[in-house]
C-alpha cells in the first residue's frame, strides 16, 4: 500500500519534471527565429520565397504558443518529429533503430560495474591490507584518474587490433544485434561494457570497501559474530546490508555519469546508439534527434531514481517509503 | 600572593608565543606531514614540471620551430596520409594527421587542462563554500531549498547540460569553464553544509552571537576557518576531476575545438589513427593519465595528513608510516604536546 502510494506520487512528480524539461527545452532550442531555421532546411540558395513556404510548412509563423501545444500534445504521442537530416527521417524511427545499442550498453556495462565494484570492494575489506587489497587500490587509484575514452582508445589500439591479429576475431566493434546471436551480440559489446564498468567501479569499490569495513566495526556485528554465525554469515548478511546503504545513494548520483560514460563509450567504439547520434547532431545542428535524446535522458534519470529510492527503503528499514 | 601569580602569569605570556606557534599552526603540521608522504611530495614535484612545461610551450614551439597549429603536408605527413613517426624530421613525438607537431600541441593542451583545472576548482569552491555556509547557518526553508537544488545538481546528467549548451551557443572555452563549474560546486557545498550545520550548534557560534557578530560574520569568521581541511582537500581532489571532464568534453566535440589544441581533442582525433599511429593516441593518454593521477595523490595526501586517523590509500604510504615511525615520532613528540596545551585553551587559562 505504502509502495503503491509512493510509486504514484513519485510518477507524477517524475512526470512534472519532464513536462519541466520538455518546456524548458522547446524554449531554449525551438523558440528562435523562424529565418535561421528555413535558412538551415533550405539552403544558402534559397528565395525569400521558398524560405516563406518552409517556414510556413513547419508551423513556424504560427504563435509561439500554438507551436508549443502542438510541441507537447506530438511528445504525447511519441512524435519527435522528423531529423532535419538523414532524408527527414523520423526521430521515433531513430529512437526504435538506436535504444536497443543504448540499452545493450547500458544494462551490460552496469552490470559489470556493480559486480565488480562491489565485488573488489567487499574482498578488499575482508581481505585488509593484503596483496589484493593493495593491489586494488593501487588500480583503484588509477581507474579514477583514467578518463573513460582514454581507456576506451587504449583497449581499441592494444587488445582489440592485437586480439584480432591472432585470431580472436569474435572481438568485435559497432553494433551486433542480439537477434544475431548472444555470442556475437557480447563480442561486440566486451570492450564497450568492460570501458563503462572499470572506471565508474573505482568509485564503488572505494566506497563499498570503506563502508564495509566501518560497519565491520560495529556493536552489532560482533554480537552477530558472538552468537556464533558464521563468518560468512555475519558479513554477506549482516554486514552487507548496511553497508550497501551508502552505495545505493552513490547510485542515485551517479546515475548522470552513467549517461555521459555511456555517450563516450557509444563515441569511442562506434555503436551507433542515441549518444553517438546526439552527439554527432550537434555538428549539423540536428535539432529534434537532441531534443529526443535529452528528453530520453530526463526520463532515464526520473525512472532510474525512483529504482534507486525504492532499492534504499528496502535495504534500511529505518527509511521509510512516504 | 596576587602579584606572584601575575608576575608567574607575566613569564609564561612571554615563554608562550614560542610554543603556541609551533602548536597551534595547523598547517605547521599537515605540511609537516605532508612532506614525509613519498608519494605526495613526488605528485607536486610531477605537478610543477607539467606546470613548467605548460608556461615554458611558447619557448619550446620556437626551439623546435613548429608552431601549434601549424601544419607540416610535406615533412610531417607520410605519402599514405598517415602522421610520421617520433623522430622523424625534427618531430619528437611525431606528429598528428595534419602534420602538426605533438609534443608542441600536447604542451599546449596542458596549459588548457591546468587553466580549467584551475580555474573551475576556484569558481566552484567559492560558490560552493557559500552556497554550503548560508544553507547549514541558516537552516529551516532555505536549508530544506538549498539542499534540494544541491541534490538535483549531483543527479543531473552532465551530458545533457553539455549537448545543450553546445548546440545553443556553439562550443568553447567558456562554455567548457561554466559547465565544470556548474558541477563541480554541488559536491564541496553539500560538505560544507553538513559541517557547517553542526559548528552553528557550538557554545562559541552562541558567544558570538551574544557579542553581536552578525550572521555574515558569523559564517565567514567563525565558522569558515574550522572547515578548511575538508575544502582544501575537496578543493584539490576536484581538479583531476575538472581536468578529465574538460578532456572528455573536448573529446566528443563540445569542448575545446581545434586548432586550439587540447588533450581531449587530440585525443579525438587519434581515435580514427590508432592502428596506424601509437603515438598520437599514447602520449596524450600518458600526459593526461600522469596529471590526473599526480593531483588524486596530491589529495589523498593533502587528505591523510591533515586527519591522520584517515586510512592510506596508496599502500606504499603505509609502508613508510610502519618504517618510518620512529623517524616520525620526534617531528609528532615535539609537534603534538603544544597542540594539547594549544587546545586546552593555552597557559594562561588554567588559573
Amino acid at each position: 500500500m505504502a509502495v503503491t502510494r509512493f510509486l504514484v506520487r513519485r510518477i507524477l512528480t517524475g512526470l512534472i519534471v519532464l513536462w519541466f524539461v520538455a518546456t524548458a527545452t522547446f524554449f531554449l532550442f525551438f523558440a528562435r527565429n523562424p529565418q535561421i531555421v528555413a535558412r538551415q532546411l533550405a539552403g544558402r540558395a534559397a528565395t525569400a520565397q521558398i524560405l516563406a513556404e518552409v517556414t510556413h510548412n513547419l508551423g513556424l509563423d504560427q504563435p509561439i504558443f500554438t507551436q508549443y501545444g502542438r510541441y507537447l500534445t506530438r511528445l504525447v504521442h511519441w512524435n519527435f518529429g522528423l531529423s532535419y537530416f538523414n532524408g527527414g527521417e523520423s526521430v521515433s524511427a531513430i529512437i526504435a533503430r538506436d535504444l536497443p545499442r543504448t540499452a545493450s550498453v547500458v544494462v551490460g556495462g552496469l552490470v559489470l560495474w556493480l559486480v565488480v565494484g562491489l565485488g573488489t570492494g567487499v574482498l578488499s575489506a575482508t581481505r585488509a591490507r593484503s596483496l589484493f587489497d593493495r593491489t586494488s587500490t593501487v588500480a583503484v587509484l588509477v581507474g579514477l584518474s583514467m578518463p573513460t575514452f582514454v581507456l576506451g582508445e587504449l583497449l581499441l589500439r592494444y587488445v582489440y587490433v592485437p586480439a584480432n591479429n591472432h585470431g580472436a576475431t569474435w572481438i568485435t566493434i559497432g553494433y551486433v544485434p542480439l537477434s544475431q546471436g548472444v555470442l556475437s551480440w557480447a563480442g561486440a559489446m566486451m570492450l564497450p561494457w568492460i570501458t563503462l564498468a572499470t572506471v565508474q567501479a573505482a568509485v564503488y569499490t572505494r566506497l563499498s570497501r570503506g563502508s564495509l569495513l566501518d560497519t565491520m566495526g560495529e556493536d552489532y556485528i560482533r554480537t552477530a559474530r558472538a552468537k556464533g554465525l558464521t563468518e560468512r554469515r555475519v558479513v554477506y548478511r549482516h554486514g552487507m546490508r548496511a553497508a550497501l546503504t551508502p552505495v545505493v545513494s552513490q547510485l542515485g548520483i551517479d546515475i548522470g555519469a552513467l549517461l555521459g560514460g555511456v555517450v563516450v563509450v557509444e563515441q569511442v567504439f562506434g555503436v551507433g546508439g542515441l549518444g553517438q547520434d546526439a552527439v554527432s547532431s550537434i555538428a549539423n545542428g540536428d535539432l529534434p534527434t537532441i531534443i529526443a535524446f535529452v528528453l530520453l535522458a530526463s526520463a532515464f534519470v526520473v525512472i532510474a531514481n525512483i529504482i534507486v529510492d525504492l532499492a534504499y527503503a528496502i535495504l534500511d528499514p529505518r527509511v521509510r517509503i512516504s | 600572593m596576587s602579584i606572584t601569580e601575575l608576575e608567574f602569569q607575566a613569564v609564561t605570556v612571554e615563554t608562550a608565543p614560542e610554543e603556541a606557534i609551533q602548536g597551534q599552526s595547523q598547517w605547521q603540521l599537515t605540511w609537516r606531514r605532508l612532506r614525509h608522504d613519498r608519494m605526495a611530495v613526488a605528485s607536486i614535484v610531477v605537478i610543477g614540471l607539467i606546470a613548467a612545461l605548460a608556461i615554458a610551450a611558447p619557448a619550446f614551439a620556437s626551439l623546435v620551430g613548429h608552431p601549434p597549429s601549424q601544419a607540416y603536408p610535406n615533412i610531417g605527413v607520410n605519402v599514405n596520409g598517415t602522421p610520421v613517426s617520433p623522430g622523424t624530421h625534427g618531430f619528437w613525438l611525431g606528429t598528428d594527421e595534419l602534420g602538426r607537431d605533438l609534443f608542441v600541441r600536447i604542451l599546449y593542451g596542458a596549459r588548457i587542462s591546468l587553466f580549467v583545472g584551475l580555474s573551475t576548482t576556484l569558481i566552484g569552491t567559492v560558490l560552493g563554500v557559500s552556497v554550503g555556509l548560508i544553507s547549514g547557518y541558516y537552516g529551516g526553508i532555505v536549508d530544506a531549498a538549498l539542499a534540494r537544488i544541491i541534490d538535483a545538481v549531483l543527479a543531473f546528467p552532465y551530458i545533457v547540460l553539455a549537448l545543450s549548451l553546445a548546440v545553443v551557443f556553439g562550443p568553447s572555452l567558456w562554455i567548457v569553464i561554466g559547465v565544470i563549474a556548474f558541477f563541480s560546486w554541488a559536491a564541496i557545498s553539500r560538505v560544507v553544509r553538513g559541517q557547517a550545520l553542526s559548528i552553528r550548534e557550538k557554545e562559541y557560534i552562541e558567544a558570538a552571537r551574544s557579542l553581536g557578530a552578525g550572521p555574515w560574520r558569523i559564517m565567514f569568521i567563525d565558522v569558515l576557518p574550522n572547515l578548511m581541511a575538508p575544502i582544501l582537500v575537496l578543493a584539490t581532489l576536484s581538479i583531476p576531476t575538472a581536468i578529465v571532464f574538460e578532456a572528455t568534453l573536448s573529446y566528443l566535440g563540445l569542448g575545446i575545438q581545434a586548432p586550439t589544441a587540447s588533450w581531449g581533442n587530440i585525443l579525438g582525433g587519434a581515435q580514427s589513427y590508432y592502428t596506424v599511429a601509437w603515438w598520437y593516441l599514447v602520449f596524450p593518454a600518458l600526459a593526461l593519465v600522469i596529471t590526473t593521477i599526480a593531483f588524486n595523490l596530491v589529495g589523498d595526501g593533502v587528505r591523510d595528513a591533515m586527519d591522520p586517523r584517515t586510512e592510506r590509500v596508496f599502500a606504499a604510504g603505509r609502508k613508510r608510516r610502519k618504517t618510518g615511525s620512529q623517524g616520525d615520532q620526534a617531528d609528532g613528540e615535539a609537534a603534538l604536546p603544544p597542540l594539547t596545551v594549544a587546545d586546552e585553551g593555552g597557559p594562561l587559562s588554567w588559573q
